[in-house]
């Protein structure tokens, strides 16, 4: 058994450092083995780019928080009106961070979702 | 220069002036000026909404701290708090965050190659990868092509170790100072991550592949949440990577054959 005031510390070694780590340490193993401009490089950054993007989706139409209140809508017109902004004048990030908050915060405060 | 913020836009990070040698001092120190870019004042407004969390969530000043350093990913870190408070064994909570990690296994790997040289020492590839989580990744992506590649691993570690540190910092100081942000300002705090990993991932692709792998991860993330709750991240990633790269190579043999 483990003692009380040590479970959380032991669960964030075990059950946390650990259990991330494993993989970056697999990435670096699988990395090594992988050639510049291979084959194998492009569907390993093809799997990488769809995760994050899935993750990152995720955190758009099933958001934590203050914002789980706030109407589907109003997250993808801010999320695609700040991604279509970026796209039409060069590719800014800044421009399509900027846009989608300034759309996010107007849309939060006319709805008065939160 | 993608990534960055208007008013803080250093000519970064190929500014060789005779402030920086090219010695690997010098590049660490151009790879930890990144903490002043977009990405990482993202992420810095992030850790101090995470600090409320772990005060929230029972955790105490000591954990928090430790669990940044040490599990780094922060979407890990809330699913450790998570399955931890609903009284789940050491093997669920492992489990669980462990299926939420495997995406590093790619990040990691899809870096490597061109961050490392013949003579890097595994060792120090596997210290250094403690440090990848998507903020870092995506901002390495963004800028490693203009390192001189002899001087990739020190201009990495320089960004990495620092963020990874001063986000360990803020943990530290802020906990206990904010309980909650006013609504509005939370729900914006959260929006910033998404979006700016959709904008500077977009500007970045330096290979159709990963403008397909995009497009489809954005419409089979949420999607497979629906389905398959589970592994929704798994199955979109590894099934939806791949039939972005079964994509790309089809258009690849098509142009090539038309050129021929």
């Amino acid at each position: 058994m483990i003692p009380a005031d040590l479970r959380t510390w032991v669960f964030i070694v075990l059950a946390g450092w650990i259990a991330t780590d494993l993989w970056r340490w697999l990435g670096v193993i699988a990395g090594n083995r992988l050639k510049e401009d291979s084959e194998a490089l492009y569907w390993v950054r093809a799997v990488a780019t769809a995760l994050v993007m899935a993750v990152t989706a995720k955190l758009i139409v099933f958001p934590t928080g203050t914002l789980a209140a706030s109407p589907l809508w109003v997250r993808l017109a801010a999320a695609g009106g700040g991604f279509a902004a970026f796209l039409l004048f060069g590719q800014k990030v800044a421009v399509g961070v900027v846009t989608s908050v300034l759309i996010l915060a107007g849309l939060l405060l006319a709805t008065g979702s939160v | 220069m993608p990534g960055l913020a208007p008013g803080i836009s250093f000519e970064w990070p190929m500014q060789t002036d005779s402030l920086v040698s090219s010695s690997r001092l010098g590049w660490f120190l151009i790879g930890a000026r990144g903490i002043f870019s977009l990405p990482a004042l993202i992420l810095m407004t992030s850790f101090i909404g995470f600090s409320a969390f772990a005060l929230e969530s029972g955790i105490s000043r000591g954990e928090a701290v430790f669990m940044t350093f040490s599990v780094w990913a922060l979407p890990a870190k809330m699913i450790l708090i998570g399955t931890m408070n609903s009284g789940a064994s050491l093997a669920a909570c492992f489990i669980a965050v462990t299926l939420s990690s495997v995406r590093m296994m790619p990040m990691v790997a899809s870096i490597v190659p061109e961050m490392r040289q013949r003579r890097t020492p595994l060792w120090l590839l596997l210290f250094l990868s403690h440090f990848i989580a998507i903020t870092s990744w995506v901002f390495t992506n963004n800028t490693i092509h203009t390192v001189p590649r002899e001087n990739r691993i020190a201009y990495f570690a320089g960004f990495a170790v620092t963020l990874t540190l001063v986000n360990t910092a803020i943990v530290g100081i802020f906990y206990g100072v904010v309980a909650a942000f006013p609504p509005i300002v939370a729900g914006i705090l959260f929006f910033l991550t998404p979006v700016y990993f959709v904008a500077s991932i977009w500007a970045t692709a330096r290979h159709a592949v990963v403008r397909i792998a995009f497009v489809i991860g954005v419409i089979a993330g949420p999607l497979f949440a629906l389905i398959e709750p589970e592994f929704d991240v798994l199955y979109a990633g590894i099934g939806g990577g791949t039939l972005a790269y079964a994509i790309d190579r089809t258009l690849r043999r098509r142009r090539e054959k038309g050129a021929a």
